[in-house]
């Protein structure tokens, strides 16, 4: 894949010079590289946010070049699974109810089956008692982990994580770096997180090194 | 969450209730907008009513009169002029040429609630030394208070008026120093005298037509008017009042008589009461205008605030149409919440209205009523302004690109 983009001035820049990646089914791999290599770049293109400038991308075996934006966002709901570094629950409604929302907006309408799920999943991230609170009643650790809780609602084949301990501290990051690993072993999602933490790359199976838009390295932790 | 609403709702609603303060003022600056629409409508409506009424109360709606006499310039038989001077002819007054016939195919039309044949004519009222200068009015009363209300107006006695009897009006009675039970003397121009009874006396609201009007039986009027057996008009009552012109046209056109609806009758009255409905309108117009921009920047604000939470929520599958359904209902629950607080609003300003706005006496100085339909048109009304002004910030929400949102 390549993407480029265009300034205001008409200077078209690549930022991604033919990215050829593949992720097999429960993968843990970690995303490293200096700041403008273009790792965030190439998570959106993954996560269907944005397009490829050329070449393609195939998710479970479905090629998705010529699908439109609302199948591109339906697909992406039910396949990806996002956790960002700010954590980016929405404010406005409670944390069972942010671990919902994808299957809201997947089927329309509440029902008793999503509830439960989503109920079983904070249970499994260990927020059954915060269940009921807002976003602004959370710690920063138990916010990223109901975003967790809310990737995996769709039952993903992908779970892209960018910097999904870089706002927490040692202790908490790695008790949300164990749950991830405890969801890809009982789960076989495959993740792809993106770290600048070197400690936490070498605990992941894969680490993929982007520099300048290119892969340089790709091997598993030394 | 409640399990009926599908997400677009339940995200629309937690958005208005998160941004409490917002939302709170934007509904009430919708609510004072549509309060001064519906008080406005309301005062007008019940004004021009009762204008309408006022003036309505002593006139037909249609009047049909014979047609005017022409002079025509003389010709001789090759069609040169011999008298080119034409002078204009004084009208006399002329029965309606078969007017049981046209009564009967005007009282045929739908469109007419009533027929009333009127013998009626110039005359003088005499009592001891007082003169009084009349409009006779000579009645068919069982018809001719479908067309003029008449029978509610009576202040004195009743509206009766066999052989002998007359109606007048209180200003007339005053004049002459009459009440009910007195003689009056009424002679025509011509020199035709008969003594009346006066049984009832009315009041239609009109100083002059209660000093002019005195009503008598058709065949009384037509003998001292000397038209025996003719009438001199025929008024009408209509269903719809606002189509006496077209009305009036079509059957002069039919009947080759004259005929003058209430509309030309009062023309400057009409003219005066349709700039009224137009200026409100236009006031109208510019408060739904200045509602729909606050509601529009309120959103177009919202849309920015949240425009991290609409990448999240792209991000995790929504489409561009849930976005924009999300804040065109937006506009649609400000819109509506807005509307019901201004309806509130305007009852409570109108029941103030009616406690200070009294006659002397302490009657209201005229009914004014909120009509539920006016609250339901001011309803849907400020609803769909509220989903037109949100077009613009929730096509902003739609088009919003989710990797530039999250990361912003």
């Amino acid at each position: 894949m390549r993407k480029s983009y265009r300034s205001d001035a008409g200077v078209e820049t690549e930022v991604l010079h033919g990215i050829d990646l593949r992720l097999a089914r429960g993968e843990f791999a970690a995303l490293i590289g200096p700041s403008g290599s273009g790792k965030s770049t190439l998570l959106n293109l993954i996560g269907l946010l944005d397009r490829p400038s050329a070449g393609s991308l195939s998710i479970d075996g479905q090629a998705t070049a010529s699908l439109d934006d609302d199948a591109l966002a339906r697909l992406r709901g039910q396949r990806i699974g996002f956790v960002f570094q700010y954590h980016h629950l929405i404010p406005a409604f409670s944390a069972l109810e942010n671990v919902m929302m994808p299957m809201l907006i997947e089927r329309g309408r509440p029902d008793q089956a999503m509830r439960a799920r989503a109920a079983g999943l904070l249970e499994q991230v260990g927020l059954h008692a915060q269940m009921d609170n807002r976003p602004g009643q959370l710690s920063g650790g138990q916010q990223q982990r109901v975003a967790i809780a809310r990737a995996l609602a769709m039952q993903p084949s992908l779970v892209l994580a960018d910097e999904p301990t870089g706002n927490l501290d040692t202790r908490t990051a790695d008790g949300v770096f164990a749950l991830l690993r405890e969801v890809n072993a009982t789960l076989a999602t495959s993740f792809l997180i993106v770290t600048h933490d070197p400690r936490l790359a070498a605990r992941c199976d894969r680490i993929v090194e982007l520099v300048d838009g290119a892969i340089v390295a790709d091997a598993p932790p030394v | 969450m409640h399990p009926w609403l599908p997400f677009e709702w339940i995200a629309a609603i937690r958005f208005l209730r998160e941004g409490r303060m917002q939302s709170v003022l934007i509904i009430v600056g919708v609510g004072v907008g549509v309060s001064v629409i519906v008080f406005m409508s309301a005062l007008l409506s019940g004004l021009q009513a009762n204008l309408l009424a006022r003036t309505l109360a002593s006139q037909a709606h249609i009047v049909v009169l014979p047609p005017e006499d022409v002079a025509r310039p003389l010709r001789a038989q090759d069609d040169a002029l011999l008298g080119p001077l034409v002078q204009k002819q004084a009208q006399r007054l002329r029965s309606i040429d078969q007017w049981q016939r046209i009564r009967t195919r005007l009282a045929a039309m739908p469109a007419i609630a009533g027929v009333s044949p009127v013998a009626s004519g110039p005359a003088f009222a005499v009592r001891g030394d007082a003169n009084k200068s009349i409009t006779l009015i000579g009645i068919e009363p069982e018809h001719y208070v479908r067309v003029v209300d008449i029978a509610t107006r009576i202040v004195g006695g009743q509206l009766r008026v066999n052989a002998g009897e007359a109606v007048i009006g209180i200003e007339l009675a005053k004049d002459l120093g009459a009440g009910v039970g007195d003689k009056l003397r009424i002679g025509s121009a011509d020199g035709i005298t008969d003594t009346f009874l006066i049984t009832g006396l009315f009041d239609l609201g009109s100083k002059s037509v209660n000093a002019r009007n005195v009503y008598v039986s058709l065949r009384a009027a037509q003998s001292l008017l000397d038209l025996v057996g003719g009438v001199s008009s025929l008024d009408l009552a209509l269903h719809d009042i606002y189509a006496a012109e077209i009305l009036a046209q079509r059957i002069a056109d039919d009947t080759g008589l004259q005929a003058d609806s209430w509309i030309r009758t009062n023309a400057q009255f009409f003219t005066a009461l349709s700039s009224q409905s137009v200026s409100s309108n236009v006031i109208r117009f510019f408060v739904g205008l200045s509602v729909a921009f606050g509601i529009a920047s309120v959103l177009v604000v919202s849309v920015v605030q949240r425009s991290r939470e609409i990448g999240i929520l792209r991000a995790m599958g929504a489409t561009r149409g849930q976005m924009l359904r999300t804040f065109l209902l937006q506009g649609g629950v400000v819109g509506l919440l807005g509307s019901l607080l201004g309806s509130a609003l305007a009852w409570l300003f109108l029941s103030l209205w009616q406690v200070f706005a009294r006659n002397p006496d302490g009657t209201p100085m005229f009914e004014i009523a909120v009509a539920p339909g006016l609250i339901a048109i001011a309803a849907g009304g400020a609803t769909a302004v509220g989903i037109l002004a949100a077009l613009i910030p929730a096509r902003r929400a739609a088009a919003l690109d989710p990797v530039v949102a999250i990361r912003g």
